[in-house]
C-alpha cells in the first residue's frame, strides 16, 4: 500500500464527522506526512478539499474503490496548489507504446518489495514516498510514464511531479495488476 | 438555550410569505454558490462548518438579534453541530431538518383554482429545485402531470382528496430531475403518457402522446398540444380550456433551452414555431403553468407560479425576439451550464438506468438550469 503516515477510517460516518476526525488525526502528524482518509460519505470529497485549502494542508487527491473514497492529504503544505490530475493512458495503449519504443521512460512508484517481485524491464524504480527527494533523477523534457499497481499511487506521484514543473506525464491505468507482458524480477 | 428544529414546510413559509430570515449556511463555498434556499427577505452568511470547529465566537457578532436564524447544511449533521455550539453560547437558533437534501425534496401544494365542473387544479411547487408538478382532481378522479420522484406526496394527496389517479403525463423526457410518472402509474394502474419522440430508448410500456389527444378527468378536459423545441416531443396540455401547461417550453420570465439532448441547433426551429406560431393560435386568456421557475420573484403571493398567456406575450423576454437569427443566437449561445448528471437523469427516466434512492438524490443535487434568459 501507499506510503502514508496514518490511515483514518471514517467509513460509515456522516458529515461533519469525517472532517472532525480528519482534523484530529492530522494534528498528530508531522509536516509533510501524508494522511489517508477512508470515507463513504460522498459529500466528504468537496469538504475535505475545501477544508484542506482553508487550513493549510494539501489535498493530493481522492481515489474511489467501490463505495469507499480514499482521500489523501499532506500536512502543512499550504503552498502546494491543488492541481488537475495528469493525463491517463490506458494500459492497452501503453503496451503498444512499450512494444514500439524500448527506450521509454517508465517510472514504477510502488514499494521495494512489489518492484522486486516483478516489474517491466527497464522501468526505473522510485517509490511514491521518495518522488519528491529523487525527482531530480528524471528529465523534465522527456515523456514520463508513471505506473503502480492500480494507477492510484502513480496518479499522486504525477500530481507531485506536475507541481514541480514536469509537463509530459502519463498515468498508466490500470497498472501492474493487469500487465501481462514480459516482466523482470529483482533489480 | 435549546436548539430548535425547523422543517422544510416551515422554511417554505419564510420563502413564500417573504418573512425575514437569516440563514447561516455552513456548507462549503462552492455548494453555497451553486444553490441555496431562496427568498426575497432572506439574508445569508456562508461559513463552512469546518472553519467553526474551534468555536463560533468569530461569527457571533454577525448574527442578527432581530430576525429568526436558521443554520443549514447539506444533510443536517453539520448544521445541528453548529446550531448546538451557538446555542451553548446563549443564542436562539434553529437548524434545518434533513438539510438541503430535504429542502430539495420538499413540495408545497398550492391550489390554483376551481374548475368549471367543480373540480380542482393543484400545483406542487418544489421550492428547492424550481420544479412544478400538477394534479387535476374532478369527481373522484385525478390526473398528474410532470410528477417528481417524491411519488408519495402525489399518492397521499390524491388519497386525501378521495381521488383515484387515472392518468399520468410527462410533458417531455426530463433531463434535470427524475420523473415520478412511471412509479405513480405502476402503483395506481393509471395510464402513463409520454411523447414517443422523446422516448426512443424507453424500456417500459407507455401510452404515446399525440397532438389533439384528449382525456377527461371526471368532467374536466385535458388536451394535448404538440409543442416541440425543448425536446423533439415536448407536449403542452390545455386543462379545462383555461390553463396551459407548457412544460419546459415557456416559463414565466424565460423560455426553454433546446440543447439538453445535444440538439440545440436542430431544435431551434421547432422552438421558434411553438412559441411564435403555435401558442399564438391559442386563447390569450389561458393561464400559463410551466414545469419550472427560476427565481422566487416568479412566485406569486399565494405561492403559485402562473401568469396569463397575454401577459407573457408582452413581457417574457424570450417572446420579444422578432428576428429569427437573433432568436437562434439567444437559444444556442451563452447557454447556462447543463444540469448536474443530466445524461444519467435522462437514462433513468427512460428506464435504462435504475439507480437506488440515494443515488437518485445525488443526481438531482443543485439548481435547475433548463431555461435561457
Amino acid at each position: 500500500m501507499i506510503e502514508t503516515a496514518h490511515t483514518l477510517d471514517a467509513k460509515g460516518l456522516a458529515c461533519p464527522m469525517p472532517i472532525v476526525r480528519t482534523r484530529k488525526a492530522i494534528q498528530g502528524l508531522s509536516p509533510g506526512d501524508v494522511l489517508e482518509v477512508l470515507a463513504t460519505d460522498k459529500g466528504s470529497t468537496a469538504d475535505i478539499k475545501a477544508w484542506a485549502t482553508s487550513s493549510g494542508h494539501a489535498y493530493l487527491g481522492t481515489e474511489i474503490e467501490g463505495n469507499v473514497l480514499h482521500h489523501f492529504l499532506k500536512k502543512d503544505s499550504a503552498l502546494i496548489e491543488v492541481k488537475e490530475e495528469i493525463p491517463v493512458m490506458d494500459l492497452e495503449s501503453f503496451v503498444r507504446k512499450v512494444e514500439e519504443d524500448r527506450s521509454l521512460t517508465i517510472v514504477d512508484v510502488r514499494e521495494e518489495q512489489e518492484y522486486q517481485e516483478e516489474h517491466i524491464p527497464d522501468a526505473l524504480h522510485i517509490p511514491l514516498s521518495e518522488i519528491e527527494s529523487r525527482m531530480h533523477e528524471l528529465n523534465k523534457s522527456e515523456d514520463i510514464y508513471l505506473i503502480c499497481q492500480t494507477g492510484r499511487r502513480s496518479g499522486i506521484a504525477g500530481i507531485q511531479l506536475a507541481e514541480n514543473g514536469f509537463k509530459n506525464l502519463y498515468n498508466v491505468v490500470p497498472g501492474m495488476t493487469e500487465w501481462t507482458k514480459q516482466t523482470k524480477k529483482g533489480n | 438555550m435549546a436548539v430548535r428544529i425547523m422543517k422544510p414546510v416551515e422554511v417554505a413559509r419564510y420563502s413564500i410569505d417573504k418573512k425575514p430570515l437569516f440563514i447561516l449556511d455552513v456548507r462549503n463555498e462552492d455548494a453555497f454558490t451553486d444553490w441555496k434556499i431562496e427568498g426575497e427577505s432572506i439574508e445569508y452568511l456562508n461559513i463552512p462548518y469546518f472553519d467553526l470547529l474551534d468555536g463560533v465566537d468569530k461569527i457571533k457578532g454577525e448574527l442578527p438579534a432581530d430576525r429568526d436564524i436558521l443554520v443549514v447544511c447539506a444533510k443536517e449533521g453539520s448544521s445541528q453541530m453548529i446550531a448546538e455550539m451557538l446555542s451553548d453560547e446563549g443564542m436562539d437558533v434553529a437548524y434545518l431538518e434533513g438539510g438541503m437534501k430535504a429542502w430539495s425534496e420538499y413540495l408545497e401544494p398550492v391550489k390554483l383554482g376551481t374548475l368549471k365542473s367543480g373540480g380542482e387544479l393543484y400545483q406542487f411547487v418544489r421550492l428547492g429545485k424550481g420544479c412544478l408538478s400538477y394534479m387535476v382532481i374532478d369527481a373522484g378522479k385525478a390526473a398528474v402531470i410532470d410528477a417528481t420522484r417524491m411519488t408519495d406526496v402525489f399518492l397521499d394527496f390524491a388519497k386525501e382528496k378521495g381521488a383515484t389517479i387515472e392518468h399520468v403525463f410527462d410533458t417531455h423526457l426530463h433531463a434535470d430531475h427524475i420523473s415520478g410518472g412511471r412509479v405513480i402509474a405502476e402503483v395506481t394502474g393509471a395510464t402513463y403518457y409520454l411523447p414517443s419522440q422523446d422516448a426512443e430508448e424507453v424500456v417500459f410500456d407507455y401510452h404515446k402522446l399525440a397532438d389533439g389527444l384528449r382525456v377527461t378527468v371526471g368532467k374536466t378536459s385535458v388536451e394535448a398540444v404538440f409543442s416541440p423545441g425543448h425536446t423533439s416531443g415536448s407536449t403542452s396540455f390545455v386543462v379545462d380550456k383555461a390553463y396551459l401547461l407548457t412544460g419546459d417550453i415557456l416559463f414565466i420570465d424565460s423560455i426553454g433551452r433546446p440543447d439538453l439532448a445535444g440538439m440545440a441547433d436542430d431544435w431551434v426551429g421547432d422552438l421558434r414555431t411553438t412559441l411564435y406560431s403555435r401558442y399564438e393560435q391559442l386563447s390569450e386568456d389561458l393561464i400559463v403553468l410551466p414545469a419550472h421557475f427560476m427565481e422566487m420573484k416568479e412566485v406569486n403571493a399565494d405561492g403559485s407560479v402562473a401568469k396569463q398567456l397575454s401577459t407573457l406575450f408582452s413581457e417574457n423576454h424570450g417572446l420579444q425576439v422578432e428576428d429569427e437569427n437573433e432568436f437562434r443566437v439567444l437559444v444556442t449561445e451563452n447557454l447556462p451550464p447543463q444540469p448536474n448528471a443530466y445524461q444519467e437523469i435522462r437514462k433513468t427516466n427512460m428506464g435504462v438506468l435504475t439507480p437506488d434512492a440515494e443515488t437518485q438524490r445525488e443526481m438531482e443535487i443543485g439548481p435547475n438550469r433548463c431555461a435561457v434568459r
